[in-house]
């Protein structure tokens, strides 16, 4: 009994000298599946709200359309009118056949089958150039889209 | 004089500060951003023969340019549309007998609402006005209605929610034989309540059908 306290009382502090390599550990999990973002954004792009959302399976084969107003530094050039920014860029509607019929050519092979365009649309803007962009889509027989939403109260799209 | 020839060891107490700096800096600065939406599929761009459909089977979703919804000629409010679609779809008003009865259905079964939910089209039409947030809003709700329906029908048979399945469907780590046996249920579920989703566009005349 005696014993046993005694050797309580002489407990070893727990050693830290491995705490930095733990930290580095998590430090270079984090530094490897952080995704930056190389394009910036050109338009508003406040995404809508829906509940019944279900995620964008892995990111091949996506293509990724924006479409909202022009930011305010951009609209000495391009205007107040929503535009399409595709990655990075502004492109005009009629346009957007060639740009995306490109991007599907420099996808792999049994990514383009099930090639989907994610629209991501500012919740201001008007459904017309979305059914332009979709007839445009139609007509070159890409029929899978996603329309991008944040998780959330559908009454706040108002 | 004594000269000390060793090189004095570099402090190393202060590597575990830089790195939580760094490991907290990241920690913030990473979003996750896990892409998700509503999918859709947009009909092919071919011309539709035209089909002689009954009004009472058609249930009309419309939207303005001040983002009003006219539903079946009356103004309604978004937050009942997921209940008064839900209704349509689950009406099932054919009479008794018939030979596409619906016998799952535990709606009104009104005479002037939709005969069995394998003839119940919803027609949505839009102006190029219309707010996205708006559209996607009653996008959503209409999911929303056939999620419901379904989901039900699903537990009763299998005890098992329809968009748990569908989940469980995606997910990477079920197995072959599972998805097999999953698809083959969601199949038999997506057959009781298909979706039809008509969309008119505001600057056509003809209708693409849109459905899942």
């Amino acid at each position: 009994m005696r014993k046993s306290k005694k050797k309580f009382r002489a407990l070893p502090a727990v050693s830290t000298t491995s705490l930095p390599d733990i930290v580095f550990i998590l430090l270079f999990f984090f530094m490897t599946v952080t995704v930056i973002k190389d394009t910036n954004l050109l338009v508003e792009n406040t995404l809508p709200n829906a509940t019944e959302a279900v995620e964008l399976k892995s990111s091949n084969g996506i293509i990724e359309l924006r479409i909202g107003k022009p930011l305010q530094k951009y609209q000495g050039e391009v205007g107040m009118e929503p535009q399409i920014q595709l990655e990075g860029k502004f492109i005009r509607v009629d346009e957007l056949q060639g740009y995306v019929l490109g991007m599907l050519n420099k996808m792999a092979e049994h990514n383009r089958r099930k090639a989907t365009v994610s629209l991501k649309v500012d919740k201001t803007v008007g459904m017309g150039i979305v059914a332009d962009i979709k007839a445009k889509l139609r007509a070159i027989s890409l029929l899978k889209i996603n329309y991008a939403t944040l998780d959330g109260e559908v009454l706040a799209n108002l | 004089m004594p000269i000390n020839n060793q090189v004095p060891e570099v402090n190393a107490g202060s590597m575990a500060d830089i790195a939580f700096l760094l490991l907290i800096f990241f920690l913030v600065t990473t979003t996750l951003e896990t892409d998700e939406g509503l999918n859709r599929l947009l009909p092919p761009d071919q011309d539709i023969p035209e089909i002689v459909v009954h009004e009472r089977n058609v249930f009309r979703v419309q939207l303005n340019d001040a983002n009003q919804l006219l539903v079946e000629g009356e103004v309604l409010e978004l937050a009942d549309l997921k209940h008064r679609t839900t209704a349509f779809l689950d009406n099932g008003g054919i009479i008794k007998g018939a030979a596409d009865y619906c016998d799952y259905c535990k709606g009104d079964r009104a005479s002037d609402s939709s005969d069995n939910p394998h003839k119940a089209i919803i027609y949505l039409e839009h102006t190029r006005a219309t707010s996205y947030g708006t559209y996607i809003a009653v996008q959503n709700e209409l999911v929303a209605a056939y999620n419901g329906l379904r989901n039900r029908e699903s537990l009763n048979a299998f005890g098992e929610g329809y968009v748990a399945m569908e989940q469980r469907f995606y997910d990477e780590k079920t197995t072959p034989t599972e998805k097999e046996i999953l698809k083959k249920q969601i199949k038999q579920i997506q057959g009781l309540f298909p979706q039809k989703i008509i969309e008119s566009n505001a600057n056509e005349n003809n209708n693409p059908h849109e459905k899942i």
